[in-house]
């Protein structure tokens, strides 16, 4: 039975307010905040930013947050423009990339908590272990019976290639099977829209020898069918991708070959 | 890394659903209000089949103005889930994953449902 609402040591209390000094452009960042050394429950704190002097994404302030009002502050971030995921995080109520999400597509207090519905590490920072073991569980590689031609790589026609568009650009953010209430509720046994669209990318690639078995793998009343369509993961994709539709594909896929 | 006391991160708190979301839980509540809906029909058909005395009771009650409303809204709940459930068998056929298709497709539902309930509530009236 999904629980809906958090454990005790979960639920989220007051935190404290940095005020900026002076006037300028305010814009009011309320942060989730959980520090593992406290003890204490997670709060929410509260920066006023001058974005008269801050970069236009709201990685941006949560950078300039650290530099200059609270070097404490933890998140991760690494690429700062879409294409590594690292700072995937939930802003404004929905899961999007920090460094891709412009302030001003944020009216009022900008909202910032870790992605929803996983084990915090420390303020921003989810434990992905879980999400990526199950990413290592669908063999997310190509396998092969067949010898390989001995003069030159398994090639693909430009048909076969385009069939792997919308999947390969995937980045594992984990926006998306954090975004999937199915996954907030069955996060052990569901795979969730990530793992399941990176499954049907090599199911999907016509040069994979192994589609049978993946299938088999995936028929299974939780990892693939607790997708009820409810595409959250396809509106939050940093990506623009279409996971609801991969896992759709698989579906058919599943019917086809009976 | 294991660590017990690492709380749980907010979501059904803080997360804004999206509209096919909105669609996606309003079909199954609608489903379970149908199941409540199925009693109330099964009560109607256990009392025609006891006889005219028990028949003009039922009416009596089902007759009654709440009752009525409660049953215009059963109405309106019975052609959202078939509607919404039309929606389910594209998807399930693979067509209508676009996010603008997706919500068009739910509002399409959720006017189609109104229009029907409207429709029926005429008829049977006018009967």
């Amino acid at each position: 039975m999904a629980k809906f609402s958090l454990p005790a040591n979960s639920r989220v209390t007051d935190g404290v307010t940095h005020r900026a000094e002076g006037g300028g452009n305010i814009k009011r960042f309320k942060v989730y905040r959980w520090d593992p050394d406290s003890g204490e429950n997670p709060r929410l704190d509260t920066y006023e930013v001058d974005m008269g002097s801050c970069g236009p994404m709201v990685l941006d302030a949560l950078i300039k947050i650290k530099n200059e009002i609270d070097p404490t502050l933890t998140f991760r971030r690494s690429c700062r423009e879409g294409i590594c995921g690292s700072c995937a995080m939930n802003i404004d109520g929905q899961n999007t990339l920090a460094c891709t999400k412009g302030i001003d597509e944020i009216k009022g207090d900008v909202r910032i908590y870790p992605l929803p519905s996983m084990a915090v590490v420390k303020d921003l920072i989810p434990d992905l272990t879980h999400f990526y073991a199950q990413y290592a569980s669908i063999q997310p590689w190509m396998k092969t019976q067949s010898p390989a031609p001995p003069d030159h790589e398994r090639l693909q026609s430009k048909e076969d290639r385009a069939e792997l568009d919308g999947l390969y650009e995937c980045i594992l953010c984990a926006c998306c099977s954090t975004s999937c209430p199915s996954y907030w509720w069955n996060p052990d046994r569901y795979l969730g829209p990530a793992v399941l669209l990176q499954a049907y990318r090599w199911i999907a690639d016509s040069r994979d020898e192994a589609t049978g078995e993946r299938l088999d793998e995936l028929e299974d009343p939780f990892k693939l069918y607790r997708c009820h369509t409810i595409m959250n993961c396809t509106s939050v994709c940093p990506k623009g991708l279409n996971p609801a539709k991969a896992i759709a594909e698989i579906k058919k896929l599943m019917v086809e070959r009976r | 890394m294991q660590s017990d006391n690492r709380p749980l991160s907010p979501h059904l708190q803080i997360y804004r659903l999206p509209f096919t979301a909105l669609t996606s839980i309003s079909h199954r509540i609608s489903g379970v209000l149908l199941c409540v809906g199925a009693l109330v029909l099964v009560y109607w058909l256990t009392a025609l089949a006891g006889g005219p005395r028990s028949y003009a009771t039922a009416n009596a009650v089902l007759g009654n103005g709440f009752v009525q409303l409660l049953m215009f809204v059963w109405t309106f709940v019975l052609f959202y889930h078939l509607c919404n459930g039309i929606r389910h068998l594209f998807w399930d056929a693979g067509y209508g994953f676009e996010l603008e298709t997706a919500r068009k497709s739910g509002m399409a539902a959720i006017v189609a449902a109104g229009v029907l309930t409207l429709v029926a509530w005429i008829i049977a009236l006018s009967v």
